[in-house]
């Protein structure tokens, strides 16, 4: 099986880094498990739904993390905040040459609601202390549960995106917005709505996500290599000029896209011949339509 | 407390703070010296414009005001809950902000927030908590998402949330709590100048956050499980 978002997170990490490279910190063999979830009677996982570790990629050594969509989502725990900050502290201490984030999560685990939230937290400012150290960071989103939350933020902190266009990115989940705002707001079953709102098509469209790749282990793979050396190539700390041209870009993003009802009008509004077609394509053919429509990128 | 109110408490030497559709920014006196100031009020839910004002306000700060001290105010209901600030990607505005006030503080600015009045996770994260390290005034409550939406999505019934929610530190909304897991430096009950002064004074660069946790017995896994992967080892320290 070749399908990056049909596999679970340690198949991902197995057969995404060089063959049998991958040596995980904390296994499940330390059984350090969630010691919240008990209160609301629900299962606990030896790893809580992350494994982190290091592993070779193309012959250089990185450290990586993937989430298990598999347990509640790939939702952020106490324990499961601290292996991703863990990991991030460690790259900067040991110089790692970079961390790749193979992300799949709801955002904050709400069982685990006030520590969960912290540890999202801890876990943003330990990847911006990587980038500070010149550790670029790597985040692939193409699983089935997407990126949402406070996850979706941490995954703009990276210094790349690669998405599927399966993947979603996003902060709050369709459901989320319909149950506060109503069912004429997000329908949250209108699947073709919530891809186009989310999806790695329309996420590239807006520079949010860096590379698209078919739903292969091997197109990740690729993406990931050539993300880490394009991030090191356009400088992997932030300074105050590529966060100025971001806060540009996302002005001007406002300002074309902020009366567009869906994206389909964002997509006629950037020049796409035939956005209606947009979500039929192979990703391949998409990219190559979308070269020179896409909005500047993200820092 | 109302953010006229809180300034005046905050700044007897004086603020130049405006509001304009709840989003709040200017300057104060603290100790003699000149600080900004930026956030929210009226419960503002966090949508990308508001995001990026922030932002545009605290890259201006390092931009033209090196060094100065940072002071978040927070007040809000949460990320604004809507299919276009999705549809705009409000994950990268949000992140955004959380990167500006990052780089303020590695470019050497010290950044307070404070908690005033609501905090709601998705308008929090990358404000309140992007700070060196974050304060609230006793009455302030913090939450992760409404309980109807929780019940939603964790299957959990809205009358044992709710339950859970009047006691339960891992629910419960009080700052308390957060001081417990070190998520909340402290809570400030008494002279609030005085309390602003000491923490610009501590102030430092390093995430304490899960230590304080595990000090304080809100958080007894966070820190021992960052120490173990950081030491490579596989037994966490008892």
């Amino acid at each position: 099986m070749n399908s990056y978002l049909e596999l679970t997170a340690r198949e991902r990490l197995a057969r995404l880094f060089d063959q049998g490279s991958f040596k995980e910190f904390l296994p499940p063999s330390a059984r350090v498990a969630s010691p919240h979830l008990g209160q609301l009677n629900a299962p606990v996982a030896f790893d809580d739904g992350v494994a982190v570790g290091r592993a070779l990629l193309d012959g250089q050594p990185v450290l990586c993390a993937a989430q298990e969509g598999g347990f509640m989502g790939g939702a952020v725990g106490e324990v499961h905040g601290a292996k991703l900050t863990g990991l991030l502290r460690r790259a900067v201490q040991e110089r790692a040459g970079a961390v790749v984030l193979l992300l799949e999560s709801g955002g904050v685990r709400l069982h685990e609601a006030n520590a969960g939230l912290i540890a999202v937290s801890e876990v943003m400012r330990a990847l911006l202390d990587a980038r500070a150290a010149g550790i670029p960071v790597v985040a692939l989103v193409g699983g089935s549960n997407g990126c949402f939350g406070g996850m979706g933020i941490v995954a703009r902190c990276a210094n790349a995106v690669v998405m599927s266009e399966e993947g979603r990115l996003a902060m709050s989940g369709p459901e989320v917005i319909e149950t506060a705002s109503g069912v004429e707001e997000f329908d949250s079953r209108d699947r073709a709505l919530v891809w186009r709102t989310t999806g790695g098509k329309h996420r590239y469209l807006m520079g949010d996500c860096h590379a698209i790749v078919p739903d292969e282990v091997q197109a990740f793979r690729a993406a990931a290599i050539d993300a880490i050396a394009h991030s090191r190539g356009a400088g992997v700390e932030l300074s105050l000029a590529t966060l100025e041209a971001e806060q540009a870009l996302l002005g001007q993003r406002i300002a074309r896209f902020g009366g567009c009802a869906d994206p389909l009008d964002a997509w006629r509004e950037l020049g796409l011949p035939d956005p209606a077609a947009v979500p039929m394509m192979e990703a391949d053919a998409f990219s190559a339509l979308a070269a020179g429509h896409t909005l500047g990128g993200a820092q | 407390m109302n953010w006229n109110e809180l300034a005046a408490q905050l700044f007897p030497e004086g603020h130049a703070i405006t509001e304009s559709d709840s989003f709040l920014s200017g300057s104060a006196r603290v100790a003699g010296a000149d600080i900004a100031v930026v956030g929210t009020t009226d419960h503002a839910p966090i949508g990308v414009e508001i995001a990026l004002a922030q932002a545009r306000f605290v890259l201006h700060t390092v931009r033209e005001h090196p060094g100065r001290p940072i002071l978040i105010l927070v007040d809000t209901q949460g990320q604004r809950l809507r299919h276009r600030d999705e549809m705009l990607g409000i994950n990268s505005y949000m992140a955004h902000l959380g990167k500006c006030v990052d780089l303020a503080r590695r470019s050497g600015h010290k950044i307070v927030g404070l908690v005033y009045d609501q905090a709601l996770s998705g308008g929090f994260i990358t404000s309140g908590m992007m700070a060196d390290a974050c304060y609230a005034l006793p009455e302030a409550t913090i939450r992760v998402m409404g309980l109807p939406a929780m019940a939603r999505i964790t299957k959990v019934p809205e009358e044992r949330l709710t339950e859970l929610a009047a006691s339960n530190p891992v629910f419960a909304p009080g700052p308390e709590n957060y001081a417990r897991m070190g998520g909340i430096e402290a809570i400030w009950d008494a002279d609030l100048a005085a309390s602003l002064a000491k923490a610009f004074g501590d102030a430092g660069a390093a995430d304490l956050r899960s230590a304080r946790g595990l000090e304080r017995g809100g958080r007894k896994l966070a820190q021992p499980v960052i120490e173990a992967i950081v030491a490579g080892s596989d037994v966490l320290a008892s």
